[in-house]
């Protein structure tokens, strides 16, 4: 496969995938508000997805667009990172994850919107100025819960915690992530990292939390097809339709 | 193509005196009176205003001739993943066909970004009528995140014209819009989110 390909996928998974999982809290959040937020966010990722995805299937040259794409490849063919795949623990939680993506994804986007091939420019011009709104909502929660009562505080930093290792990955530049770069589609996402320090660090300081240390142990894998056990149920559900039933439409 | 809203200069409609003589052109209507016709297609979500006052119209033209001529609507989509987009298609088509031009071919461009810029004044105008916040000026988002306690624009109340509002989530019932609240007259209302 092409690293072009491969590249696009990395960015329509992403978005899939938490796309996916925003929408199994539909219905469960604490606030009428937040079901609103959750799902207008959902829905912008997966639009998002669906611009990727179409252009990877239509480069790729294979016959295969944005749903054949989506429902009919196996967990190893995943190209998300790690982070997105976490299951739903409590809000706090939710938030965590948002946060630590909105804030890598609205700077890759940005970057994007610089690369030379004007398809990929496109897209990520239209989803930063979405993604921006993502971002404000997440940190804003961030404060809103770190800075909140003993109880909130304490999950916020939980949450913080525990997805801490999974941050590493959206940095670890790979072969496929050069040749992307050097192509005119993609990022090199390493740059990146000392931005998003400094908006995560500046939240979390006025969410009153505590930055943690450096992960010893950094999970890694998800753009590579290495996933954790949490994917393959994802995809259980997102894709049960088409595999009991290919080709159905609305 | 024609790119230019109708209202911006000389383009407004005269039903009959837009016709012109060309034998291979007098079963099309023109330009000008297929961005009139647009201008009478309400948005799905927000019927007040029309498809051209919300600036998602970017280019209409004709191709092929007689039987054979095609109207070419290029249309781009508000959000990425705005699930009122199919329905629009489906809107302008039938709009079409009911002024007698039964082929259309909608394409969707993504480039330039839609923009609350584009929303004219008329829509700007209704959708406060209609008790929606219409959108201010654009402004950088992550970075007023990182300017925490910074003033941020004030949104005046669609219903009562206070400026004492305040922002509840930046998510309303669809994706363009946030949901304020205002604390003069209590009443809660959208704001149409500068993008």
């Amino acid at each position: 496969m092409s690293v072009v390909v491969e590249s696009l996928l990395r960015l329509g998974d992403n978005g899939l995938i938490l796309s996916h999982r925003l929408s199994e809290v539909v219905g469960k959040q604490p606030i009428l508000e937040e079901e609103l937020a959750s799902a207008n966010v959902a829905l912008d990722l997966l639009g998002q997805s669906r611009l990727w995805l179409a252009l990877a299937g239509e480069i790729e040259g294979e016959g295969r667009d944005a749903d054949a794409l989506a429902f009919f490849r196996d967990v190893r063919a995943f190209r998300n990172a790690l982070l997105v795949e976490q299951p739903n623990g409590d809000f706090a939680f939710q938030v965590a994850r948002q946060f630590f993506f909105d804030a890598w994804h609205h700077l890759v986007l940005r970057g994007l919107t610089r690369v030379t091939d004007h398809r990929v420019r496109d897209i990520a011009t239209k989803a930063s100025k979405e993604v921006a709104y993502h971002v404000r909502r997440s940190g804003d929660w961030v404060v809103r819960l770190g800075d909140g009562t003993d109880e909130s505080h304490q999950r916020m930093q939980t949450a913080v915690n525990e997805l801490w290792p999974y941050v590493d990955e959206l940095f670890m530049d790979d072969e496929t992530d050069v040749a992307a770069h050097a192509a005119g589609v993609g990022v090199l996402h390493a740059p990146l990292k000392a931005a998003w320090d400094t908006l995560v660090q500046d939240t979390l300081a006025a969410a009153t939390l505590t930055v943690p240390p450096a992960s010893k142990w950094p999970q890694r894998g998800g753009k590579q097809g290495r996933h954790g056990e949490h994917l393959g149920y994802v995809l259980a559900d997102l894709q049960y339709l088409q595999r009991a039933y290919p080709g159905q439409s609305w | 193509m024609v790119s230019l809203p109708p209202r911006d200069g000389g383009t407004s409609t005269g039903i009959t005196s837009d016709v012109t003589s060309d034998a291979t052109s007098s079963a099309r209507p023109s330009i000008e009176q297929v961005w009139a016709w647009l201008g009478e297609v309400p948005d799905p979500e927000i019927p007040v205003i029309s498809l051209v006052d919300l600036g998602i119209v970017r280019g209409v033209e004709w191709t092929g001739d007689g039987d054979e001529a095609t109207l070419v609507v290029r249309i781009t989509p508000t959000y990425s993943g705005c699930p009122a987009t199919q329905v629009i298609a489906g809107d302008v088509k039938d709009a079409m066909a009911a002024h007698g031009i039964p082929r259309v071919v909608i394409e969707t461009s993504l480039s330039p970004a839609w923009t609350t810029d584009w929303l004219s004044d008329v829509g700007r105008e209704r959708l406060r009528d209609y008790g929606i916040a219409p959108p201010g000026a654009r402004e950088d988002v992550l970075v007023s995140l990182t300017r925490r306690g910074a003033p941020v624009a004030t949104i005046a109340c669609p219903r009562c014209g206070s400026s004492r509002t305040r922002l509840v989530s930046e998510f309303g019932s669809t994706p363009c819009k946030a949901h304020h609240a205002c604390l003069e007259c209590l009443e809660p209302f959208d704001y149409f989110k500068p993008i």
